[in-house]
Formats: C-alpha cells, sequence, structure tokens
C-alpha cells in the first residue's frame, strides 16, 4: 500500500527521529563531559593545611599572597579602595594580651566542614565540595553578600569593579563575592596549592587530613595545633600551631 | 459598619500631578543611581569589604519592617474584631504592599548581580534565612492581595476575617525572619541575639503605623475628606504605645549583653566610645526617634493635636532609619573577635570606615518613593479610602 506522507505524518516522523537523536547525543554528551573528571570527588578525603606560626616568617607570608595574587589573578584592581580589594588571604599579626608574644600568620578561607557561608546562601552560591574545599560557583551568586556577613574569619571578598585579563581557571566576575578555593584546580590535578608552594619551608604543610600516612596528618598527630575560633565548632581545614 | 462608603480620590488636581511628579522624579534618580552603581561596581558606594551591606540595606530593611507593620490596623480590625479600624483595613492592606514593594526594589537593585533575580526565585538553600525571607516577602504580596479581594469583593465580605488572620500570623513570620537573619549571626558581635526577631516585630509595629498614620492624614487633608478625632486620636494612642514598647525592647537588647562580658566590647562601641555610632545612638534614635514623639503624643500641651502627630510620626520614622543604621552600619564597623584574648596588630580591626554615597541615599530614597507613589495611584483607581472617617461615622463604634 502506498501511502503518500501527509503533514501530521510527517511532523510525528521528524519528531520521534529528534527526539531520539537528542536523547542519545546528550546520553553521549554527558558521558564525555563525566569521562574528563577521572577522579571523582569524595568524601574520602579531607584536603588541609598546616600553618606552623613559629617557622612562617613575614617573608614568607607575603610571598604566600603574591603567590596567591600571581595565580588567582586577584589584586590589580585599579578603581578599588584599600577596603574594597580582594583579599584571598593576608598577612595577620596578633599579640597575646597578657604575655606580648607577637605571632605572624596568614589568614584565608579557612574551608570549614560547617561552614556559616554555605548555610545563609540563599542560592547555594556557596558551596562544600565533598573533599571539604569552600567554594563560590560564578553562576549562581548573586551577590547579596550575606555569607560575606556570617564568615568568621574576614575571608571573603566582593568584587567592586568589572575586571580584564583574567586567568582561564578563575573566571572572576563584577558583583559577586569570591575567596580562597585550596587552588583546587591545581589539587585535582595532583598539584598543592600557590601559596604552599612558595613557602621554602615546612612551615605550611598542606595534604589530606584522612590520610594516616600524609605529613600532615601525622604532623597533626604530634603537634600541638589550633583552629581560629574553634569555639564555633566548625572544625575547620586550615590549623595553626604556634598560636 | 454599612454607614461607611468607600471612594476613589479625584486624583485631578494640581497638588494630584505635582506630587506624582516629584515622586516619579526621586524614582527615576534612583534607577539613574542604580545604572551607574550597577555599571561601574560598588566601587563607587561607600561599602567595602568590611562594611557589605550599607545605606540601600537600611532603607530596604527599613521599608520591609514598616510594611509588615502597616497591616497592623487591619489585623486589629479582623483578627481582633476592633470595629473602629474596619474602614482603615484596605488602606492598611494597601499601604503595607506598597511599602514592601519600595523595599524590595531597594534590597534586590543592591544586589552584585540584580540581573540575576530569576537564579534568587528558583535556587532556594533552604537552610538559609535569607531564602526563607524570600519566600515570605512574596508570600506576603499574596496573602494580602487575597485579603483586600476578600475586602473588596462584596461576595467574599465573610472570608476577610479569616484571610485577615492568616495575614496576620504571616507577617508575624515574616517579621521574625527579618530580624533573624541578624539574629542567626553568630559571630557578629553586634547582632548574635535571640531578642532580634521579637525587637524587630515591635519595631515594624511602630514604623508601620507612623507610615499610615501620615499617608491617612495626608491623603484626608489634601482631599477635604473629613477625618474625625475618634479615630486619630486611637491612632495616635496606640503608635505612643509602640515606640515606648520599641524603647523597651532596645533597652533589654543593650541590658542583656552588657552582662554578658564577651559582647561589652560591642556594647561599650554602641552606647559609649563608637563616635558616629553612639551619637546616632543616643540623639537619633532615643531621644528623636523615641523620646521626643512620645513627648509629643502624650504631653497635655501637643496631645490630640494633629500637626504634632504628623511631626511624631515624622520623628519615628527618620529614628527608626537611624536605628537600622545603628543596627545594620554599626554592627559590622565593629570588628570581629578573631583572636579570642589577643590584639590584632595588623591585617584586620579597627573600627571599619563608611560614608554612604549620593547614589545609595538616592536608590534609598527612591524606594520610599516608589511606594508612596504607588498608595497615591493606587487611591486613584480603586475605593481603598473611605469617603468619611467623620467621628458621627465612625463614633459608634470607637468603644468597640
Amino acid at each position: 500500500m502506498n501511502k503518500t506522507l501527509n503533514r501530521r505524518d510527517f511532523i510525528k516522523t521528524t519528531s520521534a527521529t529528534t527526539i531520539g537523536v537528542v536523547t542519545v547525543a546528550s546520553g553521549i554528551t554527558l558521558t564525555t563531559f563525566a569521562s574528563t573528571n577521572k577522579v571523582p570527588v569524595t568524601n574520602e578525603k579531607r584536603w588541609g593545611m598546616l600553618i606552623d606560626t613559629n617557622k612562617l616568617t613575614e617573608a614568607d607570608i607575603d610571598g604566600m599572597v603574591s603567590a596567591c595574587q600571581k595565580e588567582q589573578g586577584w589584586g590589580s584592581e585599579l578603581h578599588s579602595t584599600g577596603s574594597q580589594k580582594p583579599g584571598w588571604i593576608k598577612k595577620v599579626k596578633v599579640k597575646d594580651k597578657a604575655t606580648g608574644k607577637v605571632s605572624n600568620l596568614a589568614l584565608m578561607c579557612q574551608h570549614c566542614e560547617e561552614p556559616p557561608c554555605v548555610d545563609v546562601c540563599p542560592t547555594n552560591a556557596s558551596m562544600k565540595r565533598e573533599d571539604g574545599i569552600v567554594l563560590v560557583d560564578k553562576h549562581l551568586c548573586i551577590g547579596c553578600r550575606y555569607c560575606m556577613m556570617a564568615c568568621p574569619y574576614d575571608a571573603r571578598s566582593f568584587v567592586h569593579e568589572t575586571l580584564s585579563n583574567q586567568k582561564e581557571h578563575m573566571p572572576r566576575g563584577k558583583g559577586t563575592v569570591e575567596s580562597c578555593t585550596m587552588c583546587v584546580h591545581k589539587v585535582d590535578k595532583g598539584e598543592v596549592p600557590a601559596c604552599v608552594t612558595s613557602v621554602n619551608s615546612d612551615a605550611v604543610i598542606f595534604g589530606d587530613l584522612y590520610d594516616a600516612s600524609s605529613k600532615i596528618n601525622q604532623t597533626l598527630k604530634t603537634v600541638q595545633s589550633a583552629q581560629i575560633r574553634a569555639d564555633l565548632n566548625l572544625n575547620t581545614g586550615v590549623r595553626y600551631s604556634g598560636i | 459598619m454599612s454607614n461607611i462608603r468607600f471612594e476613589q480620590i479625584e486624583g485631578k488636581s494640581l497638588g494630584f500631578y505635582i506630587l506624582v511628579a516629584g515622586l516619579g522624579i526621586l524614582v527615576l534618580a534612583a534607577l539613574g543611581s542604580v545604572y551607574y552603581m550597577e555599571h561601574h561596581g560598588h566601587f563607587v558606594t561607600g561599602m567595602s569589604n568590611r562594611i557589605v551591606w550599607g545605606m540601600p540595606h537600611v532603607f530596604a530593611l527599613f521599608l520591609i519592617v514598616a510594611a509588615s507593620g502597616a497591616l497592623n490596623v487591619a489585623s486589629i480590625s479582623s483578627v481582633f474584631n476592633k470595629k473602629l479600624y474596619k474602614p482603615l483595613s484596605r488602606l492598611s492592606g494597601l499601604v503595607a504592599l506598597s511599602l514592601l514593594a519600595g523595599g524590595l526594589m531597594v534590597l534586590v537593585l543592591d544586589l552584585g548581580r540584580p540581573d540575576r533575580l530569576i537564579v534568587a526565585m528558583t535556587e532556594y538553600n533552604f537552610k538559609s534565612i535569607f531564602a526563607w525571607n524570600i519566600i515570605l516577602y512574596n508570600g506576603f504580596f499574596v496573602v494580602v492581595a487575597v485579603y483586600l479581594w476578600m475586602m473588596f469583593e462584596r461576595r467574599m465580605n465573610k472570608f476577610s476575617r479569616k484571610a485577615g488572620l492568616v495575614a496576620f500570623g504571616w507577617r508575624l513570620i515574616l517579621t521574625t525572619g527579618t530580624g533573624s537573619i541578624f539574629g542567626f549571626l553568630v559571630v557578629r558581635q553586634a547582632y548574635d541575639a535571640v531578642i532580634m526577631a521579637p525587637m524587630f516585630i515591635i519595631m515594624s509595629f511602630a514604623f508601620g503605623l507612623a507610615f499610615f498614620i501620615l499617608i491617612l492624614m495626608a491623603s484626608y487633608q489634601w482631599t477635604n475628606r473629613p477625618l474625625g478625632d475618634a479615630m486619630v486620636n486611637r491612632l495616635s494612642s496606640l503608635l505612643g504605645v509602640f515606640v515606648a514598647a520599641v524603647m523597651y525592647f532596645v533597652a533589654v537588647h543593650h541590658l542583656g549583653n552588657l552582662y554578658l562580658a564577651e559582647n561589652t566590647g560591642v556594647e561599650n562601641f554602641i552606647l559609649f566610645d563608637g563616635g558616629i555610632y553612639t551619637k546616632l545612638f543616643w540623639y537619633g534614635q532615643i531621644i528623636l526617634g523615641g523620646l521626643i514623639p512620645m513627648a509629643l503624643i502624650y504631653h497635655p500641651v501637643t496631645k490630640g493635636n494633629r500637626s504634632m502627630l504628623g511631626l511624631a510620626s515624622v520623628l519615628i520614622i527618620i529614628g527608626g532609619l537611624i536605628q537600622l543604621y545603628v543596627i545594620i552600619i554599626g554592627g559590622q564597623a565593629y570588628p570581629m573577635e578573631l583572636f579570642p584574648g589577643k590584639e590584632i596588630l595588623e591585617g584586620y580591626g579597627g573600627v571599619a570606615q563608611y560614608s554612604a554615597s549620593l547614589p545609595e541615599i538616592s536608590l534609598g530614597i527612591g524606594g520610599v518613593a516608589l511606594a508612596i507613589i504607588a498608595v497615591t495611584f493606587l487611591v486613584k483607581f480603586l475605593a481603598f479610602l473611605p469617603e468619611s472617617l467623620a467621628d458621627d461615622v465612625t463614633g459608634p463604634h470607637h468603644k468597640s
């Protein structure tokens, strides 16, 4: 039986074909994208950092700040005032009120296990990866700045102006919030954060807190260390000794 | 109350057009400011990484808080069955919605990415009080709009009391949410207090009623409609009680904080040695926004005088803005306790500096203008205002 193709049949056939192609293609695409991430991020690791303030010199901290700026491309904002410029990592000098002991340390996002910034973010832009790294999804951030109000470490910055010459791995955007990413782009490739590399001593140790064979795990078992604002029970990924 | 007739205003006088034009210019100035801030980025504002919420937030939260309070007059009528206030219910709902619209306009346009409003409406983190507030604000529009419909539509009148009850409950939760934005910020010494939620509720009662009284008196004066003393005096007494209640909560908040050693620093800052913030607290919030309005409302010489009640309402609004300035900006200016027991010599600390830029102030005022322009237009197109609130119309019920 020879049936001519009317308009209805044509639409039916082409729609079915289109849906089929789209379904298969999207499946292929998803598989392709997924396969690029060979090692999925799991909660079997917890990335952390131990900063020994007795070993860390002021020059070391300056070097850490510069390395972070160079790696992530912040700090060359033209219009922002001093208090508007971003500060992903900063040098802090503290004096014990009772003993007068002065300590220098590098302060950045502490990558909390219970991050207040993630709790308060209305759009889920502030998020914590399974391996403990706390990040901002630049596509979801609406720039409400509530996370900055909630962060106990003054670790987050708001981008106050239009930016140019950004790093490919770190898209930053006017009107969104940003902070230390623990150089997640390097960590995912098996490297260590830029600030850690810049220090020539073992004043800063980076690694997997859960891995019993890691240097950071072994060191933390033997030295006295502290979390900043430990009273808040945030279980920070960044630890300090000597303060 | 069958003898109450609601009627639109004519809205054809020169004064009406001058008012609308004036408010329109303020709204346009606000939009121009937004374009300027959005185009350049927030570096043109006084805000920084320490003072992240500036003058626009002061206005936005003030208007949002006042919005929920403006609904109180309707609630007193519907929920507590006070017949005197029934003729005012429609206007009360209108002022509430208008103030909320003005507040939200300011809040949204001060976002770093106002163009991503759709993200805020589609991506919810239900752990965030901010996300709850987005739902509460949008819900308030729906709840109050339905409530107004029940009041306007004769066939639906029988449901208006129930709708009023829902609206009353909603506004209480809404202001609890707004206060909790601060109350749950445990790391900031100035906030972190559960009392913030009830304090914001009582602040809303006072600010909202002050706005309502001004709008009521102005609209009756400018349209030559009778407004009796029974109504005005009752509202005046209510306003006085609300202002006293705000002062009580402020006193409990600060005295409670002084008792806790960890908060003595920030209390000293606000109450004694905080420079501009201390001055604003005592002269602006307490004297100008609290004691003087109470004196104007209760002193035998000024009691019952409408100009004095108008002045008291204006002072309560100014005092309310100052109160939110002290809470929001002062609370951020005082440094967080990053290292308890240690003094920070470099890298963080000290009192953060802030001075509001003109575009920030303009955006905030634009929100107020939007609220008033909305009321002005809608009373022209819908019958929100009773044609008379003279004592012989409202009088028979004023004791109930």
